[in-house]
């Protein structure tokens, strides 16, 4: 199963396994993984599941939609490398995937 | 006027036929009487349309999943004050005001962004050390063995000085900013806090006046975190007209008040109605983190936000067709039980509490959401060092208004 490396803000690192066709969101959540908090449950409503990709792997996870940028806009910590978490579906071609939580969500 | 008059409000929901039922009515708020008519139209009609009401015509949409469908369709479902705004009352168009709720993007984005640094969680660090000393001080003034309105003691209080730090409003004033927030949000009705237009406008110049000293202080001086010089320098505020500025200001004085204030008041009524809830924290005071938004669910402190389709749109098998209006009961939507477990328990350990509806979703959600849960954390912390019970020793009066969810007097008394 593909793997996935949620890196808190204070530095300590989760790896799980995530099925393809789950979100990154749904990884952390399902695992307890603290630092994400995905108050809308997944409908891009919310901002609070923000995550910076790792350099290497922000092309493999595409680009934000128009909703998801409007939503990221109003993040107090965002950068070019920001996504919703609940917007990267997870893939094989995302076997090893990388992404860091912001100090807060909000 | 608003006096209780008694409804019986179990019959008249479940009796009235479906399509001239009326869930707008602020008699029902008052009374704390709208749980029946919401279950009902989940139940019936998830989507629905009141032909006549006092507000007009207008669809009710009172389910979670159809609410956040609304949330997200902001291309359709306009929030601009030139369309009717974010509430359900339609003001005469010369009285409309502009503020960034009341925006469609992309004025609403850049307006937004300007005062958005205010809750940044570096700023909230910061502020979080004032509200645990005003905390303090309100609670240690309260009190002993004596009956007192704890909306006006505590909620108001704590809620107002909060809000004179975020301005840098001089605090000696900051019973001014409730009484503004109140009349901004008011019925006009004979008798009422507001009787007409004309006087609420006259209060509106009156808070201008008093705000634009403050603007022209702060516009020539070097920029500082509060909302005003954050407003006079922000590029997408800074030429903004007096009325676009007076509307602004509505927005963060009733955003950061009456909500806040009334979550706080409903807290000690739901501890109170839910004795077991009020011993499980007592027993383990690390609850307050779950019970802090599970109680802004419970009260939803504004019972629903308003859209107008400007375009025809499809939900819940219904057409909605341009021009309507809409209104997303964001009251009736926390209490589905399709999207939450027990949804009529007041539950403060409850795994997951924040998906409730009450900051709403999308790009419009409450600028303050963690603020305002902070503001909740740090009282309740403050109030279980001190107070092993508050007991409500009297009914809760409510206010007259179908936005508003409020408490308006909560008798208390503290032991001791």
């Amino acid at each position: 199963m593909p793997q996935v490396t949620y890196i808190e803000h204070s530095g300590t690192e989760h790896r799980i396994e995530l099925e393809a066709g789950k979100s990154v969101m749904q990884g952390a959540i399902d695992n307890g993984i603290p630092g994400i908090d995905a108050d809308c449950g997944g409908e891009c409503a919310c901002a609070t599941c923000h995550v910076y990709v790792d350099e290497a792997w922000l092309a493999k996870c595409g680009t934000a939609g128009e909703q998801e940028a409007s939503m990221l806009s109003f993040a107090a910590t965002a950068e070019p490398n920001s996504r919703l978490s609940c917007q990267i579906t997870m893939s094989p071609e995302l076997d090893g995937l990388v992404v860091r939580m912001p100090e807060a969500q909000h | 006027m608003n006096a209780p008059v008694d409804l019986d409000h179990a019959r008249i929901a479940a009796t009235t036929p479906l399509d001239r039922l009326d869930p707008s009515n602020p008699a029902i708020f008052r009374d704390d009487a709208w749980q029946p008519y919401f279950a009902r139209l989940r139940r019936e009609a998830p989507v629905h349309y009141t032909a006549e009401s006092m507000f007009g015509p207008f669809w009710s949409v009172s389910t979670y999943k159809e609410i956040m469908q609304c949330e997200l369709a902001h291309k359709v479902l306009s929030s601009d004050s030139l369309h009717g705004g974010i509430t359900i009352r339609d003001r005469d168009k010369s009285l409309r005001l502009p503020m960034f709720i009341a925006m469609d993007p992309p004025q609403h984005d850049e307006q937004r962004k300007v005062v958005q640094p205010i809750v940044a969680p570096a700023n909230l660090a910061k502020l979080e050390h004032m509200i645990r000393e005003r905390a303090i001080s309100i609670l240690e003034g309260l009190p002993r063995n004596e009956t007192f309105n704890w909306v006006d003691r505590v909620s108001i209080e704590l809620t107002v000085s909060m809000l004179a730090t975020l301005f840098d409003f001089p605090q000696e004033e900051r019973r001014k900013l409730s009484h503004w927030s109140d009349c901004a949000t008011a019925l006009p009705m004979p008798g009422g806090l507001i009787e007409n237009e004309e006087q609420r406008e006259a209060v509106f110049a009156e808070m201008l006046g008093a705000f634009m000293k403050l603007w022209n202080e702060r516009v020539n001086a070097e920029p500082r975190p509060d909302l005003i010089s954050m407003l006079a320098h922000g590029e997408a505020t800074r030429n903004m007209t007096p009325r676009e500025f007076m509307g602004n200001l509505i927005l963060l004085i009733v955003g950061g008040n009456d909500t806040t204030r009334n979550s706080i008041s409903g807290g000690v009524l739901f501890l109170n109605e839910n004795p077991a809830e009020y011993d499980k924290l007592r027993a383990n005071p690390a609850l307050i983190e779950t019970m802090v938004p599970e109680i802004i669910r419970y009260q939803t402190p504004l019972a629903h936000m308003r859209r107008t389709a400007t375009a025809d749109f499809e939900i819940g098998g219904k057409t909605i067709r341009a021009g309507d209006k809409v209104i997303m009961w964001y009251i009736s939507g926390n209490r589905d039980e399709a999207a939450i477990d027990q949804p009529d328990r007041f539950i403060i350990d409850r795994p997951r509490p924040r998906g409730h509806l009450s900051f709403g979703f999308g790009i419009h959600r409450c600028v303050g959401n963690r603020l305002a849960e902070l503001q909740l954390k740090i009282l309740w912390e403050e109030i279980l060092k001190r107070f092993p019970k508050i007991e409500v020793v009297g009914p809760a009066e409510r206010t007259y208004s179908a936005f508003v969810h409020g408490i308006t007097n909560l008798p208390v008394r503290i032991p001791g």
